[in-house]
């Protein structure tokens, strides 16, 4: 039975903060195929393309057959808790300083056995679900809950270290103007952040939406101009060591590519909001955000972009806002690289055209914003690192993975 | 003038005998700035990105690098600004005549009207009941319009609505007048802009453009501190930046005027 998480008191300014440390985080390159899967949300094995075995761990040859070709497939989530430990003192610091942990032997019913990680509620015996999370590490570690939902479930100790659920974390929306930047605030308060800031540029421009935002409880509006360095700076000064989770909002689409504008203007406007935001925001935040990756309930534990699926395949008709997207997908990973050392996620959320005034034209199907919003939430509370929301989203992912010049040749069409 | 002249007004700067107002806002990045269609190409919103600060990018030093579009906080319009303006002979910042950037100021103040209607226009009753009191304008003059509009906070500065903005301003026949029957060398406003905030309705849209830069007239906005002038006797400084072909910029507006006057 899961105690339910209390909420934080205030922080004790007298005492040392906690520093991050890491689970042990080698990998083979085979390995990595858990990484992807567990990126995404996927449950995925290898399996042999001759025989058919599921294996684990990760290998170069089948165990039954020697096949050599052990492709990763999606596999089926079940399996049985043959045994468990707890381990009490652990060698590893990470592990020590969260002990008692722990871990268990699991017989997959698709044939593997691993050792896993373990759901309070997992009982010797039982039935259990098979997930690959990402650890603080930013590896793939298996996770095995109970098969039926328990009281307070996702308020485990140990399956919360896996995740960055927003329930009692302090959040920053950076852009509360759009439609999308609205719909993650209400998302957040209902899934238990304790406080949504939000960021709003420009606050002499009325809009729409903001006496519904300025009347909801715990939900704080700031002074937010990602574009410049001194607003960015100043907001991280007020409350760089109060943002647990940072949802990147901000939303700076135009039509148009290369030869069908004239000047650059436009493009000025993108680059200064998207990219050059997105380094102000890592620049005055992530430090923060990386030495609190450990700081208690309400640690550090997410950063989140909303990125087209455009950056991974320019858009002509988009061409400019495309490139933009696919800078900042870069840079993304950068960060993502950065912020490791410290435990704190960062979360790609790639979207097809939302459903919003700027891509008007464009036929359904169109992400709605709350779509975005309930996609991010649940990333979190998942602890997903690479999401596609939608159908377009989902469709590119499968074209590029199938062949990224058919996908060129199609969009440019 | 002899030399001595000019020696005395240094000397009466420098001691206080001639106040010198600056009637310019700050240049930063939360000033409100224009707002256009979202279709039209927008004015770049002003950036102080530091390129060191007596640190390791630079230890003994401390500069920033700027950007910001030529009609960005307080900002002088040159004739080439309006297509009505664009072949007059030296209409660019960096061409009009330096005797033009200093220059006396009619100040007509219309705080009571404005502070009842936002979109309050100045017209030629207004201004020739002002000219039975402090008399007839005097020609290559600016007429600055006070308004205490810049004593406003930020967004009941901008007074954005949702059919546009909501500011004081010039009728079309005024502005027309102004040009032709008094020959004034610009226009001057607190607000955003020198036509009114609804001016895009008015026949000619935007009569303050249109008839200042026809005519190679000036334009000053953003302008503050209007209360302290007197309504005559002021003398502006007002000179752009020497951009090339540039078409207007941000500068710093001063008004000298004898101590004790306001």
């Amino acid at each position: 039975m899961i105690e339910p998480i209390a909420r934080p008191r205030r922080k004790n300014p007298l005492l040392r903060t906690r520093l991050p440390t890491s689970p042990p985080g080698a990998r083979s390159r085979a390995s990595h195929g858990f990484t992807r899967a567990a990126a995404e949300g996927r449950f995925m094995l290898q399996r042999c393309d001759a025989c058919g075995t599921f294996c684990y761990p990760a290998r170069d040859a089948c165990p039954a057959c020697l096949s050599a070709d052990l492709a990763f497939a999606d596999a089926p989530r079940r399996g049985t808790l043959l045994s468990e430990t707890t381990l009490h003192i652990p060698a590893d610091v990470h592990f020590r300083e969260r002990a008692p942990w722990r871990v268990g032997l699991v017989a997959l019913e698709c044939g593997p056995r691993l050792v896993t990680h373990l759901h309070a509620d997992c009982e010797e015996g039982m039935p259990v679900v098979m997930s690959f999370q990402l650890d603080k590490s930013g590896q793939a570690v298996a996770f095995a809950q109970p098969e039926r939902e328990t009281p307070n479930m996702t308020d485990d100790r140990q399956w919360r270290e896996m995740t960055a659920d927003p329930k009692f974390r302090r959040v920053l929306v950076t852009n509360g103007r759009s439609i999308v930047g609205q719909e993650m605030v209400a998302a957040l308060k209902a899934a238990g952040a304790s406080i949504v800031f939000v960021g709003i540029a420009e606050p002499w421009k009325p809009f729409r939406g903001e006496d519904a935002l300025r009347a909801q409880e715990g939900v704080e509006i700031v002074p937010l101009d990602v574009g410049d360095e001194k607003s960015v700076a100043d907001l991280a000064a007020d409350i760089g060591g109060k943002v647990d989770i940072l949802v990147n909002t901000t939303e700076h689409v135009r039509a148009g590519g290369l030869l069908d504008r004239q000047g650059t203007s436009v493009v000025r406007d993108e680059i200064d909001q998207s990219y050059l935001g997105f380094v102000h925001l890592a620049q005055a935040f992530g430090p923060a955000m990386r030495m609190r990756g450990s700081d208690g309930v309400n640690n550090a534990a997410a950063w989140v972009n909303i990125l087209s699926v455009y950056a991974l395949a320019n858009w002509p008709v988009f061409g400019a806002y495309s490139a933009s997207q696919a800078a900042c997908l870069s840079l993304s990973h950068c960060l993502r690289a950065e912020l490791r050392p410290g435990g704190v996620k960062v979360v790609n959320v790639f979207t097809g055209p939302l459903d919003i005034e700027w891509f008007q034209t464009v036929p359904p199907p169109k992400v709605a914003p709350r779509a975005v919003a309930t996609a991010i939430v649940s990333a979190l509370k998942r602890g997903l690192e690479d999401v596609f929301v939608g159908d377009v989203a989902e469709d590119i992912r499968r074209r590029l993975a199938a062949n990224p010049k058919a996908v060129e040749r199609e969009l440019g069409a | 003038m002899d030399s001595s002249g000019l020696m005395q007004f240094a000397g009466a700067v420098a001691s206080g005998a001639v106040r010198v107002v600056d009637l310019t806002f700050t240049l930063s990045p939360d000033f409100p700035v224009i707002v256009l269609p979202p279709e039209f190409g927008q004015a770049a919103p002003v950036r102080i990105q530091r390129i060191s600060q007596y640190d390791a990018a630079g230890p003994a030093w401390y500069w920033n690098n700027l950007t910001f579009g030529e009609h960005t906080g307080t900002h002088f319009d040159a004739p080439i600004h309006w297509f009505t303006g664009k072949d007059l002979p030296n209409n660019s910042v960096d061409t009009l005549p330096l005797r033009d950037m200093i220059a006396p100021a009619c100040v007509i103040d219309c705080s009571a009207q404005a502070a009842k209607d936002p979109d309050f226009l100045l017209s030629i009753p207004v201004v020739e009941a002002w000219e039975k009191s402090h008399g007839r304008i005097p020609p290559r003059h600016w007429v600055l319009l006070r308004t205490d509009w810049s004593k406003k906070g930020w967004r009941d500065y901008a007074n954005l609505k949702d059919d546009g903005a909501h500011t004081p301003g010039p009728d079309a026949a005024v502005m027309r007048w102004l040009v032709e029957e008094r020959g004034v060398i610009g226009f001057g406003t607190e607000t955003i802009g020198t036509d009114a905030g609804q001016a895009g309705h008015l026949d000619p849209p935007y009569p303050a453009h249109h008839f200042l830069h026809g005519s190679g007239r000036y334009g000053l906005q953003c302008l503050c501190n209007l209360d302290q002038l007197p309504p005559t006797g002021a003398v502006i400084v007002a000179a752009p930046l020497k951009i090339q072909n540039g078409s207007g910029s941000p500068l710093r507006v001063l008004a000298l005027l004898p101590a004790g006057q306001a």
